[in-house]
């Protein structure tokens, strides 16, 4: 893993901010989509990536270079347009919520598909626009300034959420409560989906389109497992995040024939795996050992004659 | 002249154009522990909800002190049904309580230690001290109930919306909710709170608001609770009268 690592630097001139980028992604998008997921929006989060994909092709047939920071602006804008169209449908239609939701992502994705074979099929930048790696991610060949701007705006993320941390809990958890307390719960709920929208464009270049969504949800749902708490699953969300990016990349480094979306994916399968197996609050192992115990304690009970509290059984 | 408590004006609430709530007028003057009774569907949340603001009227309005409700926030408590919310949530009962702060800590401001020991002196008031730093699905629902109660205690208003704060709660414990509910009405609080068990309302509350769609009746329960105004509630549910005029009937022996 070291040796792999310090060739991945040497071979790679910006490799480590590249890994440090693609880290600093793993957590705040872990942190984020934790949140996402316990407002119920987890898929909100995928259904944005997929319809990104036409809005990121657009951008490019405009400009006709590969200019990151106008494409994904592009990703965000059609982003954007593929949620407002989701709850659209949901206000004036009485199309169901789920059914929706994977309209609009196959729609746009498949919209998206075509848009980047007729880019491909451009006689002069087609060739050079290497956009089929947003479609799985690509981390090799990226540029400092691209890293910069990811690790920037995954700061920024990670502040907000900070800042705001007992609203979003408040929000996420009552959010009638929260609005007979005068909270402005649609603006809160917005911002909160802002932040995905935010996570999910500055981590397609690395992740990808198809499976960026995994890197908001996993670390969340991972950390469950090990904590009963937001105050304690949130920060443990975030490492959790930053360790399937860091894995992920140096994996991705030394099996550069396949690219990095699955392979940083499939490291967030393995610890959510290991969460499910061995955390400590509701992982299957721990749960398993209460339940033996409780047996054990209900045997020792009866075999005393007591009932439950201590009042002796009838 | 004193403002009212609460005052609910030709209040109209309709989902896809089918009304919900038709018209509704209830003042109230005066400090009381009311109850909000009539059949299922009859608006009994709806009205809550939309004197909170959480649901747009058709039409009507609703002055809370003499003021529009948003800006006497502050001063309103609420304990929503317990299923509203998912119980599996990653916060221990404390965090729970400790929401009812908020209000009153504003953007970005974070709970100190003052706002912890007030939540737990309102976990105290409600029999929870020693579950302060459970996970909340580790509780039973009349607990879970308790947990809401705590909370709304701990927003320190002067008048609360309870929406059932006594469904699927045993006799203990709704004797012990009110219990809390009558010391705050002790204090000069109100509480407006829907409930379903008719035989148990003359027991508890003091001021009735008999509602199916349209307001049928409103007032002090030894004269607004009467056989005539539960049947044009009611209907012909008959069965259910008897019982509710039996307990009315023993309740004014009692007295």
């Amino acid at each position: 893993m070291i040796a792999d690592l310090l060739q991945f630097a040497r071979e790679n001139y910006n490799g480590l901010v590249v890994l440090a980028g693609v880290s600093l992604l793993g957590a705040s998008s872990g942190i984020i989509g934790a949140f996402a997921v316990l407002r119920k929006r987890a898929l909100t989060g995928d259904a944005l990536s997929h319809a990104s994909l036409p809005g990121l092709c657009i951008a490019f047939l405009i400009l006709r270079e590969r200019n990151l920071t106008a494409m994904l602006l592009g990703a965000l804008v059609s982003g954007i347009v593929g949620i407002a169209i989701i709850s659209a449908l949901g206000r004036w239609t009485r199309v169901k919520d789920d059914a929706s939701i994977g309209t609009v992502l196959s729609v746009f994705f498949g919209l998206g598909v075509v848009l980047l074979k007729i880019i491909q099929n451009l006689p002069s930048v087609g060739s050079r626009a290497g956009l089929d790696s947003y479609i799985f991610g690509k981390t090799a060949g990226m540029l400092r300034s691209d890293v910069y701007t990811i690790a920037a705006a995954s700061l920024l993320c990670l502040v907000v959420i900070i800042a705001l941390y007992k609203e979003f809990q408040l929000v996420s958890f009552d959010s009638d409560f929260a609005r007979s307390l005068g909270w402005p719960v649609y603006g809160i709920d917005l911002l909160l989906m802002s932040l995905v929208a935010a996570a999910v464009v500055i981590g397609l270049p690395n992740v990808g389109v198809v499976l960026i969504s995994a890197l908001l949800i996993m670390p969340g749902a991972a950390a469950r497992f090990w904590s009963d708490r937001l105050h304690t699953m949130l920060p443990l969300a975030g490492a959790l995040g930053f360790f399937t990016g860091f894995i992920g990349t140096v994996l991705s480094a030394t099996f550069d024939q396949l690219p990095a979306g699955p392979i940083i994916v499939l490291t967030g399968t393995a610890i959510f795996l290991v969460s499910m197996l061995f955390g400590v609050r509701r992982g299957a192992i721990a749960r398993y050992l209460q339940h033996v115990r409780f047996r054990r304690e209900l045997a020792q009970m009866r075999a005393n004659g007591l009932g439950p509290e201590g009042s002796v059984a009838t | 002249m004193t403002q009212p408590i609460l005052d609910i004006h030709d209040v109209t609430v309709a989902y896809h154009r089918r009304p919900v709530l038709w018209d509704v007028d209830v003042t109230i003057t005066e400090p009381h522990l009311a109850a909000i009774c009539g059949p299922n569907g009859a608006g009994k949340s709806t009205l809550i909800k939309a004197a909170l603001g959480l649901i747009p009227m058709a039409s009507g309005e609703v002055r809370v002190f003499g003021q529009p409700v948003k800006s006497v926030r502050r001063r309103i408590g609420y304990v929503p049904q317990r299923e509203s919310v998912d119980w599996d949530f990653p916060v221990n009962v404390l965090d729970v309580v400790l929401m009812g702060t908020y209000g009153r800590l504003g953007w970005f401001r974070r709970p100190g230690k003052q706002d912890r020991d007030w939540a737990q002196h309102c976990l105290e008031k409600v029999g929870l001290a020693s579950y302060a730093r459970q996970q909340i699905g580790q509780l039973s629902g009349g607990q879970q109930q308790r947990v809401f109660l705590a909370r709304a205690l701990a927003q320190k208003a002067d008048l609360y919306f309870m929406d059932e704060p006594m469904a699927g709660v045993d006799a203990a414990t709704e004797r012990m909710i009110f219990d809390v509910l009558r010391e705050l009405r002790a204090a000069g609080k109100t509480i407006i709170a829907v409930h379903h068990d008719l035989r148990t309302v003359p027991h508890y509350f003091d001021y009735v608001v008999l509602l199916n769609v349209r307001l049928v009746a409103a007032g002090p329960t030894e004269t607004t609770f009467t056989p005539d105004n539960l049947r044009k509630t009611y209907g012909g549910r008959l069965a259910l009268l008897d019982a509710a005029s039996e307990a009315m009937q023993a309740e004014s022996r009692a007295l």
